[in-house]
């Protein structure tokens, strides 16, 4: 076909029969091909008449597009086409996760800052950009909706008119996206018990997915008149099922192949270039390519929501808390992405790892002309967790009790019902995690300063500043800061969350081999090293071939929520039973009359022989399978959920939840307001933990995005133009190897007896608390209130 | 776009009076930028890479003459004892592979007020030498600075090099980033002790249109250690000395708020770094000071 | 514009080269070396670092111009580069007091790099990163590994400051760094115990 870097097979074969199956530290399958450069991601695909794709954005926010001239654009030399609006194919024009609200191109109307507008493809990206500033586009302004005043003012500007989707007619405004209320228990009636009361206001930034391999991918335009597409993103299927649609193809047509992704956190949940990159290639009828820049990208993909976030709690005298009350606003910008179902897990889980009975909570989603926010590693409970746990600290102060000790306290434990009154039906050991990570050896004091030769010798590396050198010790202030939090796993509020997988057992060179073949997105967490480790724990195979993920298979759900090992290794786990059902089948029926054990005995695949409880061999695969292949493909789903009630939240929504608890110790040069993050100690409950070293990985990024939007990451929307201010790696800072202190984790593994091998989903929970704790932490060295994340250097120094 | 490739000075001076448009690029580490990400579309680049006399020194007697494209890791490790405010300036700068490639040339070509090198080099004293067919002028640094991302350059001349005087006594820098590794300066500060003249130079960065010496502050500073003998006796300085000091550097900023930090904290950052940063050179001055790993002159 | 350099060991020519253009974007598309990443094209990520002259750069932020007729290495080529230093400095360590060896660049003319995996031969980072779980997505992964082999060149026995250093100037997004500091004090420790081992013998 001419693609250079059609991913392939990936095979794996461990040193030894006995070991790469659930619980050992598999290296990675694709780590080679990843540590020579070979290792194909989306902006690495190449066709030899390929064209390159570019995206004309909007350069305000709010406006009406009067008109636009693309005709000098087309007359350039080396320009092959100009799209815009009106020149998509069919009447579905709007795509979106949850609600079809976000025009593939601009209908006459921009409602963010970079929104697509006109597509150019030119035969060299210099061509296109050029062509592309050649596109005269004359916008009317309109008036900008940018908070939630100006988002529910009577007056306001409608964002979506004629709104259809199912929250639409349980909200006061068509500019609120969705509203989710909680109440139970009679939080005021709880609050007349309380001691203290303590009352806040958070605000917690935008911050951005920053994955490093930008928006990209290859369409090529196929004989039977519909496309290849090979990109990079969390869930090929939902993809397939917005870019079809536009394309006026049946879905058989638009054949989707995971290209390398270059980490996603969310951000690849909703469409980028799909769509585009299919529409230039069907247009001009050549293989079209497309590589967002990182300031385009800044623009390509969603944001976690910025959230205003009021909160009060009560507590008696003997530390139990009584109520809380809360008000969760997020910023959805200007298009729904997956805000309904962040709005679901800030208001379910806004109180937190603890048990409260009386709650009255309510989050809602705007519309706004700021950029469109959705997914991000924990979504919604991000956000809440940042308030509740500075509120924990509060309270722990206004009763003067060590803040430990007063979470656990009210740790919430199996059995504690949630908000929303679900019982929480599986190990929830809130306490065990904060005893355990408090319990951890603290870092050295002044750990800058070293024996020299003339004396103490301090190294600014690290101390705040670091290698800037601002101070050798002057002003600096060591903090320790806890924090613990809550993330629901898994697609929640009664979504069919499935996963589809196809496993074949055959011999390949005098050998029992078993291909994987799901739909997961691989993007970087570990989900193929873990689905090879699942066969040859229950194929008893030592070599497993992992099969590109494609959409000739069924869907497998989502790369987000941390539903992917539980879900889709759910799903292989189960396909590998029944192909081994169906191995053993054979066997008895070829083998059977030679060892009565056949019949009888409870048998099992080890080491590529049929075993029998105690040992025994009883045959090789090899001689079972001989040139047969057993393939089975199957769906599998975990226990389902309900949505919230409307009006009280209450309903069995989630299905599991990861625990995770953090310690932060941090330096502040108290002058110039600048934090060193000296350690971030981590404790989670990961209830098996498959693959020990990528459950660490997994700990370790997560809890490092945490610090970075605890210190220094935040995207700058200018209130007054909506328009965003710091689009680049210059100035949307993520943390460096300078930045990111050591980070010891303990592992705790209870199992939850409802999921696969016991196992939580891992991903998001470390996330959570780890942003609290560092604030905690910053709190404890000033002594300053700090209600919002990023904490500035402005804040530290009241300037 | 054309890309003119000197191969010698010469050259590189003649082609730059021919195409007078033409942006100079040799570690492009600011051009390059411009240029990937569309804000930039010069007629010409104009590559000075292969004049390698541009990333040659010479250390002489009063000063260092520091060709344009020496790379700042190559001041860090060989000029650190010469020139040590520029080293520790040198350090701060983005990445090792930004300072493999970045130079001060480029910086002062930029004329960014962010420009880790200006406080450096205003502290310490340069001159940079422009160079055109009609001739060779010297410019001191300090009347380089013409405005934000504007310098005294005419159009035909190019940076040959800038000549810095040595240090004759201690010398620092601090800069103020919201990261701890590649970071642009929210402000920076330096600060050289002339003994052999009995006077403190400074230079602040990010806190103005351009950069600027705290004049104000050095003159109160020359006069309040000349008055009460501080460099003969090498007595510490008085805190009321320190502390006028940094409120005269914070005086002397007229900064601005943008993505990276207010005008607020930028007059206060300056005072915080001037009053430290004297307090590091004084103490190694008097020689009683705790030697630094990274700050030891 | 037309551009000839040498590529891991072979010369190479580039033609129609628009002057825009960068090193990574020659290496990227038109030679078929995309192991040199495109994550930020500003310089502020490392992610397409490459040795230029044995020099650590951003590719991003060389002219393709500027590398007529000089010698570049990427990750493709590292493991055959790591080959032939350690063939000319056995055990990686050079031993100069001055603790900077590098690569002269009369002896990076004198090698070229075999295609690249035919005998599934890996620089001791590469097998250090894969081994100590220090890649996930993997975007960071090539422009890390030619720094952190630069650094190993320098400096064989790098402390965790001088490690943190040499690579603050490659972003990482998913392993929080931790498991990337594993793999060079892992890649450092294999190559003192194998000079050790070759000193005994």
């Amino acid at each position: 076909m001419g693609v250079t870097g059609s991913p392939t097979d990936i095979h794996q074969s461990t040193a030894s029969r006995t070991r790469g199956g659930i619980g050992a530290s598999t290296p990675r399958p694709d780590g080679t091909l990843k540590v020579t450069g070979e290792f194909a991601y989306s902006s690495d695909m190449w066709h030899e008449d390929m064209l390159w794709g570019h995206t004309l954005r909007s350069t305000l926010a709010h406006a009406e597009i009067v008109s636009i001239d693309v005709s000098e654009a087309l007359a350039q030399a080396g320009v092959h086409a100009v799209l815009t609006y009106d020149d998509l194919p069919t009447a579905t024009r709007h795509y979106g996760l949850e609600i079809r609200d976000t025009p593939v191109l601009a209908e006459g109307r921009v409602r963010h800052h970079g929104e697509p507008v006109a597509l150019v493809a030119a035969d060299h990206p210099e061509t296109a950009r050029r062509a592309a500033a050649k596109i005269k586009v004359e916008y009317r302004e309109l008036p900008l909706v940018t908070d939630e005043a100006s988002a529910t003012a009577p007056d306001a500007p409608v964002l979506h008119e004629n709104r259809t989707d199912e929250h639409h007619r349980y909200v006061e405004h068509p500019n609120i996206l969705h509203r989710q209320p909680i109440v139970r228990g009679d939080a005021s009636a709880a609050a007349e018990r309380a001691d203290v009361i303590v009352r806040g206001e958070y605000h917690f930034g935008m911050q951005d997915q920053a994955f490093l391999g930008p928006e990209s991918g290859l369409a090529v335009p196929a004989e039977d008149g519909g496309v290849d597409l090979y990109v990079a993103t969390q869930w090929l299927h939902a993809d397939l099922g917005q870019i079809a649609p536009v394309l006026g193809l049946p879905e058989e047509q638009v054949r989707m192949t995971l290209s390398g992704v270059g980490g996603a956190f969310g951000g690849r949940e909703d469409l980028s270039m799909q769509i585009h990159a299919c529409l230039l290639a069907l247009h001009t009828g050549r293989p079209v390519k497309m590589v967002y820049n990182r300031f385009e990208s800044f623009f390509g993909h969603v944001h976690r929501h910025p959230a205003k976030l009021w909160y009060e709690h009560g507590a008696t005298k003997d530390g139990r808390l009584t109520h809380l009350k809360c008000r969760i606003v997020l910023d959805g910008g200007a298009y729904a992405s997956s805000s309904p179902a962040v709005v679901g897990n800030a208001s379910s889980l806004s109180v937190g790892p603890y048990a409260v009975d009386d709650v009255d909570i309510e989050a809602v989603a705007l519309y706004t002309n700021n950029p469109p926010c959705g997914a991000m590693r924990g979504f919604g409970a991000v956000q809440a967790c940042f308030a509740y746990e500075a509120q924990m600290d509060k309270l722990a102060a206004a009763l003067s009790m060590d803040p430990v000790e007063f979470r656990r306290l009210n740790a919430m434990s199996q059995g504690t019902l949630l908000p929303t009154g679900q019982a929480v039906d599986s190990p929830a050991p809130v306490a065990e995690l904060l005893r355990r990570v408090k319990a951890m050896p603290m870092p050295p004091e002044q750990q800058w300063l070293s024996a020299g030769s003339s004396g103490q010798e301090a190294d600014v590396r690290d101390l705040p500043g670091g290698l800037s050198n601002t101070s050798h010790g002057e002003g600096v202030v060591r903090g320790v800061g806890y924090a613990v939090g809550i993330k629901n796993v898994g697609f929640s509020e009664g979504f069919d969350d499935y996963s589809t997988a196809r496993v074949r057992m055959e011999v390949v060179a005098g050998e029992p081999v078993a291909t994987v073949h799901t739909a997961m997105a691989e993007v970087g967490q570990g989900g193929v090293t873990v689905h090879a480790q699942i066969a040859r724990t229950e194929l008893g195979v030592d070599r497993v071939t992992i099969h590109p993920a494609d959409t000739t298979v069924g869907s497998a759900g989502s790369s987000s929520a941390s539903r992917q090992t539980y879900v889709t290794g759910g799903a292989i786990r189960h396909a590998c039973e029944h192909v081994r059902e169906r191995v053993l089948e054979l066997g008895r029926t070829k083998l059977g009359s030679y060892h009565p054990a056949w019949a009888t005995a409870e048998l099992l695949l080890e080491g590529g022989k049929v075993v029998t409880e105690s040992g025994e061999v009883l045959a090789d695969l090899v001689d079972v399978l001989e040139e047969e292949a057993v393939e089975v493909e199957l769906e599998w789903r975990h226990r389902p959920t309900e949505p919230f009630d409307r009006h009280t939240g209450q309903g069995r929504g989630h299905v599991q939840y990861a625990f995770a608890a953090h310690r932060a110790v941090v330096e502040v040069d108290t002058e110039l307001g600048l934090v060193k993050v000296v350690e971030l100690a981590c404790a989670q409950d990961v209830g098996k933990a498959l693959n020990p070293l990528s459950v660490l990985g997994q700990i370790q990024g997560g809890t490092t995005q945490g610090l970075g939007i605890a210190v220094m990451e935040e995207i700058l929307v200018d209130p007054k133009t909506a328009k965003v201010r710091n689009p680049s790696f210059t100035d949307y800072l993520i943390p460096t190897i300078l930045d990111t202190p050591t980070i010891p984790v303990d592992v705790l593994e209870l199992a939850d007896a409802h999921a696969p091998y016991g196992l939580r989903g891992v991903g998001e929970a470390p996330t959570l608390s780890s942003t609290p704790a560092v604030l905690a932490a910053v709190r404890a060295a000033t002594g300053l209130e700090l209600n919002r994340v990023p904490v500035r250097p402005e804040h530290l120094t009241g300037t | 776009m054309d890309f003119l490739r000197p191969a010698s000075w010469e050259d590189a001076l003649a082609a730059k009076a021919a195409h007078p448009t033409a942006v100079p690029i040799a570690g492009g580490t600011d051009v390059m930028v411009e240029i990937n990400f569309d804000h930039r579309r010069p007629e010409y680049l104009l590559d000075l890479n292969r004049i390698g006399e541009l990333r040659e020194w010479e250390v002489g007697q009063d000063s260092v003459n520091l060709g344009a494209s020496v790379p700042y890791t190559q001041i860090m490790d060989h000029l650190r004892a010469e020139l040590p405010g520029l080293a520790l300036a040198a350090h701060t700068v983005g990445s090792p592979q930004i300072r493999n490639r970045g130079s001060v040339g480029g910086n002062l070509g930029a004329a960014s007020p962010a420009g880790d090198s200006h406080p450096a080099l205003l502290s310490a004293g340069a001159e940079v030498e422009a160079q055109s067919v009609r001739g060779t002028r010297m410019i001191p640094v300090e009347e380089f600075y013409t405005g934000v991302k504007r310098n005294a350059l005419e159009p035909d001349e190019l940076i040959r090099a800038v000549h810095i005087k040595k240090a004759d006594g201690p010398q620092q820098f601090s800069k103020v980033g919201t990261r701890n590794a590649m970071v642009i300066a929210v402000c920076a500060f330096g600060i050289a002790l002339h003994p052999d003249t009995r006077t403190v130079k400074t230079g602040i960065g990010s806190a103005a249109p351009t950069p600027v010496r705290a004049r104000a502050a050095e003159d109160f500073l020359n006069a309040a250690l000349d008055e009460g003998g501080f460099w003969e006796s090498g007595k510490i300085i008085t805190p009321s000395i320190a502390k006028q000091f940094a409120e005269l550097a914070s005086g002397a900023c007229n900064p601005i708020d943008d993505v990276r930090g207010t005008a607020k904290y930028r007059r206060h950052a300056v005072g915080i770094m001037a009053r430290r940063t004297l307090g590091w050179t004084w103490e190694q001055y008097r020689g009683t000071g705790p030697a630094l790993l990274e700050g030891a002159a | 514009m037309r551009v000839n350099f040498t590529v891991n060991g072979r010369p190479q020519e580039a033609d129609d080269v628009w002057e825009g253009e960068s090193l990574l974007y020659v290496l990227r598309e038109r030679m078929g070396l995309p192991g040199s990443k495109n994550a930020c094209e500003q310089g502020e990520c490392g992610s397409c670092t490459v040795r230029l002259d044995g020099v650590p750069v951003c590719a991003c932020l060389v002219a393709a111009g500027q590398v007529e007729g000089r010698e570049v290495v990427t990750v493709e080529g590292l493991a055959d580069y790591a080959q032939h230093r350690s063939s000319e400095h056995p055990g990686g360590a050079c031993g100069s007091a001055s603790g900077s060896c590098g690569t002269s660049l009369d002896s990076a003319q004198r090698w070229q790099a075999q295609p690249t995996g035919d005998d599934g031969r890996l620089a001791p980072i590469q097998q250090a990163f894969i081994d100590a779980g220090a890649v996930q997505c993997g975007f960071c992964t090539p422009g890390l590994l030619v720094a952190a082999d630069e650094m190993l060149e320098r400096n064989p026995s790098p402390s965790d400051a001088d490690i943190r250093e040499a690579l603050s100037g490659n972003l990482c997004r998913c392993t929080g760094y931790e498991k990337i500091l594993d793999a060079v004090r892992l890649a450092a420790a294999r190559q003192v115990s194998q000079t050790e081992q070759e000193e005994t013998v």
